[in-house]
């Protein structure tokens, strides 16, 4: 039998599992709920100058990368996998789409990260 | 006197000489509040239809024989009673995920044939001592590590359980995996290196994704997603090369 | 044992016959919503790194109704994720002992769900006050 090379994968969702349930309902619930409608948070917590002096922070920084690259990975870990439970069959190409493309957010995300300046 | 109710009992049926593929029968049979499901299957051969075939030995969920899918979900059928699907019907049909050979009998090759050979389920000592050596120690700390882990009856409820065994057989499986890391965590046992083909392939725990049924549904607690999920753990550890590093062997 | 003619059942829709795998296709469901607010926070950066209007535009469709219903479903099903993460991580965890007795499952659980409450005080702590 083949050695898989799932532990690279799976440490990577599980650094991503651990991360998204410590803190992206909080997140979700911040950005995308109450920071919009401004309840129970000032719409001015979110506004450019704040959030800017946050991204160019390299602890701003490495929180945004840490959050968006594991987020994905996670995500594409199970999404993967999930395919096969409901019976389509995701090969080398799946494999590459969803990891590739987490891979790529990253990429991109450390990019914007360093032209947004410190 | 106890009091007598009936209850409907709707049975899998299927003859390989006679039928393309499985139906259900019904039957109608008596029980009172401690008739077992194995024993509602009883009185239907007894008395009823003499041609169910089904599997059950030692009625006292110890010998892992009688193992069905009651009412969608993997029971021993003398551990589960009639009085608690009254006045619903009881739906029996073989185990999921294998193959049925006639009635609620399944082919259970692939277990015993194939995936509990092939993790090596004895102590692969550290040398091979004459019995002038003397009796192995172990301290009950060292027993603990695998005692959970050695009380499975190989009943394959887990089996049945598990989706991922249903969607690929190739998986090693629950139970397995489960004795796999009884005798790792044995301190008479140095095995590791002979299980590790299996532990670290797709096969291994990595056909695993943790839906942890198997361990809901276990009569006999043995936790097999917890003996699966650690060794991932192990796993991941050995593939990096930091295995040994972190985890010195107890025992002799 | 003798080649019989055996039958194989078939797996379509097998999820959908207990509860227990339902709630199982939920938590793994929840990765797809991850993903997408994922993706929006990606955009956020960079309407971020094209200036005060890109950003602001960014923001203004946060409030549209259609992003509001995606973050509430976003947020249960993640809820979900972080609440089945947490109950499930002792499985992982290595047989751990205090004073001779094996550490409850609902006791690392526990600690875990804890760290979610924590960490959403502190961050929201954060966001609103720093």
């Amino acid at each position: 039998m083949k050695r898989s090379h799932e532990p690279i994968f799976w440490s990577l969702f599980g650094a991503g599992g651990v991360l998204s349930a410590l803190i992206a309902p909080i997140l979700i619930l911040i950005t995308g709920i109450i920071a919009p409608i401004g309840v129970w948070m000032p719409p001015q917590a979110l506004e450019y100058a704040r959030v800017l002096a946050f991204a160019q922070h390299w602890l701003g920084k490495a929180l945004i990368l840490a959050v968006i690259s594991l987020f994905l990975f996670h995500a594409a870990h199970r999404i993967y996998h999930g395919l096969h439970d409901v019976g389509v069959h995701a090969g080398t190409g799946t494999m590459v789409a969803a990891y590739g493309g987490a891979l790529l957010a990253t990429l991109a995300a450390a990019w914007l990260l360093i032209t947004i300046g410190f | 006197m106890t009091d007598t109710q009936t209850i409907e009992i709707e049975v899998l049926r299927y003859d390989p000489e006679k039928d393309s593929e499985p139906h259900f029968q019904t039957f109608k049979v008596p029980f009172t509040h401690d008739t077992s499901v194995l024993q509602g299957l009883q009185y239907i051969k007894d008395y009823l239809d003499g041609s169910l075939t089904f599997r059950w030995s030692c009625r006292m969920a110890i010998c892992g024989s009688c193992g069905k899918m009651v009412n969608g979900k993997p029971e021993l059928s003398c551990h589960t009673f009639l009085r608690d699907y009254y006045p619903g019907k009881v739906r029996i049909e073989p185990l999921n995920h294998f193959p049925v050979v006639r009635d609620l009998v399944i082919d259970q090759t692939d277990f015993f044939e194939k995936k509990l050979p092939s993790i090596k389920p004895y102590v692969v000592p550290k040398e091979t001592k004459p019995l002038s050596a003397g009796t192995y120690v172990q301290s009950p700390e060292q027993f603990q590590q695998y005692y959970k882990y050695s009380q499975c009856i190989n009943c394959l409820l887990c089996y049945a359980a598990c989706p991922q065994y249903g969607l690929k057989t190739e998986f090693t499986g629950p139970a397995a995996l489960a004795l796999l890391h009884r005798y790792n965590a044995d301190s008479r046992d140095r095995g590791w290196d002979e299980r590790s083909e299996v532990l670290n392939a797709e096969e291994g725990v990595w056909g695993c994704t943790l839906v942890g049924y198997c361990s809901e549904v276990c009569p006999k607690d043995v936790d097999p997603a917890r003996a699966i999920n650690q060794n991932k753990v192990n796993s991941t550890m050995d593939y990096f090369g930091v295995r040994k590093l972190l985890m010195p062997k107890g025992g002799d | 044992m003798a080649r019989v003619k055996t039958y194989v059942r078939p797996m379509q829709g097998w999820w959908r016959k207990n509860p227990f795998f339902v709630r199982y296709m939920i938590r793994e469901a929840s990765s797809v919503f991850l993903a997408i607010y994922a993706v929006i926070l990606l955009v956020g950066l960079l309407r971020l790194s094209q200036g005060e209007a890109a950003y602001d535009a960014w923001r203004d469709a946060l409030t549209s109704p259609v992003s509001i219903l995606f973050h509430w479903l976003a947020l249960l099903t993640v809820g979900y994720h972080a609440y089945t993460w947490w109950m499930v991580s002792p499985k992982t965890a290595p047989d751990l002992y205090i004073a001779g007795r094996p550490i409850p499952e609902l006791l690392i659980a526990g600690g875990g769900l804890l760290g979610t409450i924590g960490a959403s005080i502190l961050v929201y702590a954060i966001v609103r006050w720093m």
